[in-house]
């Protein structure tokens, strides 16, 4: 297995009203109240009707009255996104240790890969559509996972392709097999590499999720509720949607901070 | 009566680079017996590395035979220690753990006490006492290439390489790792080889000095240090010890080509 280093807590004490009200906590509530209210006040003084934009103060009953749907469809968004990413991450990890360890297979796949992360993957939403029509979760899952994994892969294969010959040859020298090599050594290395990737890879497979959820027929998720939006003129409940995909998008991205922490907290140095 | 440890015969190796075969090793000799301390030094770019690689059995020689207590080097092997200029410690280990890691290999049937015993009394020999929880971010260069020295060692080995160990440290801290080897060759018994640039550091600790020609390497020189054995550093000052640099100094010229033999 991989080494999992004990966490131990940078400070103790501290209740949660400390931390509620600690800078980390404050600093961004007070930058999103700032930016909602700035947001209203646009709307108010250009006198924008609903159609051309909603303003903040009528997301509430927007939510409310759909608050069952953003339920259900935030859930299937989030659980297809998920499923997506860790289907990225295995691929991902997979693909970046063939090229990581083998010269010949970085040559041979790099240009595939990158002509392949090239195409705009809006481009392959109608064609994996049609190719396997009805199938609306495998659809979902796919595309998250395709417009996702390039990025571990690339950063995995750098990580492990670059790990200096000494760090191998300490373990090498007492004959250690290449997998002990690669779990105590490579990986725990390429970690720092992995969750920067991951972070970017995160927000690509939502956006993913819901350009697939947009696009087809009868869909699900959040992508389909906008969709009903916009062919149901309900200018709120667009924007609402907008702003449910960036909560759950900010959520997501947190969790991974959070693992990072956990995993490879360890390359986080305090300066000074 | 002493027993050669290591043996190189006739060594040749030449890498395969774009531009054609680069020789490194052409005709390499070196004894170790037991219990041996052999410097290596020579011009840089000799070769000096390769020739650690080739003990640890990390490659083989194109030509040649290397051999650790009578049998030929085939591939690498558990009771060889090494410890190189970069201290290679893992940033998300502790250094208690990063000390243990060869264990993990090596003595899986040691028990997790045993080895966190054996790591610390090492890490108290070197002068590390208390830093066994520390991450290596935490310490200094210094310290780092202690923790090293005492991951080379833990699992005993009978055969200890260290490439350039002190390279990278200041002449002070350096003097100050140059006693403690003599500490650690006292209390944990090894057989060596210390490549290094710097010839007041061979003749302080080996007791065998093997000057390398320009490369493609073959032995050029070998000088003996008669005093061996645990040492001060005023013994670097000595009219002895100036003759032996003298001397050193003069057949590294001579393996630059800026002096005749």
């Amino acid at each position: 297995m991989a080494y999992v280093p004990d966490i131990k807590p940078r400070s103790t004490g501290g209740s949660i009203t400390k931390f509620l009200t600690s800078r980390a906590v404050l600093a961004p509530i007070i930058a999103m109240v700032v930016f909602v209210l700035f947001w209203e006040f646009l709307v108010w003084v250009n006198d924008w009707p609903d159609y051309v934009m909603a303003s903040p103060s009528d997301l509430p009953a927007a939510f409310s009255k759909y608050w069952g749907l953003f339920v259900t469809f935030g859930w299937q968004t989030l659980w297809r996104t998920v499923v997506g990413l860790v289907l990225a991450v295995i691929v991902g990890l997979l693909l970046g240790m063939v090229m990581g360890f083998s010269r010949l297979m970085r040559d041979a796949l790099y240009p595939l890969l990158v002509g392949f992360n090239a195409i705009p993957k809006a481009t392959v939403v109608p064609i994996v559509a049609l190719l396997f029509v009805g199938a609306h979760d495998f659809n979902t899952v796919l595309i998250a996972f395709m417009i996702s994994f390039f990025p571990i892969a690339v950063s995995v294969s750098i990580g492990l392709s670059t790990l200096e010959p000494e760090y191998r040859d300490i373990l090498r020298a007492l004959g250690a097999s290449q997998a002990t090599i690669f779990w105590k050594i490579a990986l725990p290395k390429t970690l720092p590499e992995f969750f920067g990737a991951l972070k970017v890879a995160v927000t690509l497979a939502f956006i993913g999720t819901n350009l697939m959820e947009i696009v087809s027929p009868h869909g699900r998720g959040l992508g389909a509720l906008f969709d009903s939006g916009k062919t149901n003129s309900d200018y709120p409940l667009m924007f609402a949607v907008l702003i449910a995909l960036a909560i759950l998008g900010i959520v997501l991205y947190y969790v991974v901070v959070a693992l990072e922490k956990i995993f490879a907290g360890w390359a986080d140095r305090q300066p000074g | 009566m002493t027993y050669p440890i290591i043996k190189i015969e006739g060594v040749r190796h030449a890498y395969q680079t774009p531009a054609g075969p680069l020789p490194v090793l052409d005709g390499l000799e070196l004894t170790v017996d037991e219990g041996g301390f052999v410097a290596v030094v020579g011009p840089s770019g000799c070769g000096k590395s390769t020739l650690t690689r080739l003990v640890a059995g990390l490659m083989k020689p194109d030509a040649g035979t290397v051999m650790l207590h009578g049998e030929t080097v085939t591939g690498p092997r558990a009771t060889v220690g090494m410890a190189f200029q970069n201290p290679v410690l893992l940033e998300w280990r502790t250094i208690l753990e990063n000390i243990m890691l060869p264990l993990e290999i090596v003595a899986t049937k040691m028990s997790k006490s045993e080895q966190k015993e054996r790591a610390n009394y090492l890490l108290e020999l070197v002068g590390l006492e208390g830093f066994g929880d520390k991450r290596p971010s935490e310490l200094s260069g210094g310290m780092r290439q202690r923790a090293s020295l005492c991951r080379s060692l833990v699992h005993k080995p009978e055969v200890l390489i260290l490439d350039e160990p002190f390279g990278a440290l200041d002449a002070f801290t350096r003097e100050d790792l140059w006693q403690t080897m003599h500490k650690v060759k006292a209390e944990e018994p090894f057989t060596g080889v210390l490549i290094t640039h710097d010839l007041r550091e061979s003749i302080f600790l080996a007791d065998q000095v093997v000057v390398l020609s320009q490369r493609p390497a073959r032995t050029q020189y070998v000088l003996d240090v008669p005093d061996t054995g645990p040492r001060d550093l005023d013994h670097l000052y000595t009219s002895e010890a100036s003759e032996m640099l003298a001397i050193l100094r003069h057949q590294i010229e001579v393996a630059q080509g800026r002096a005749a033999a």
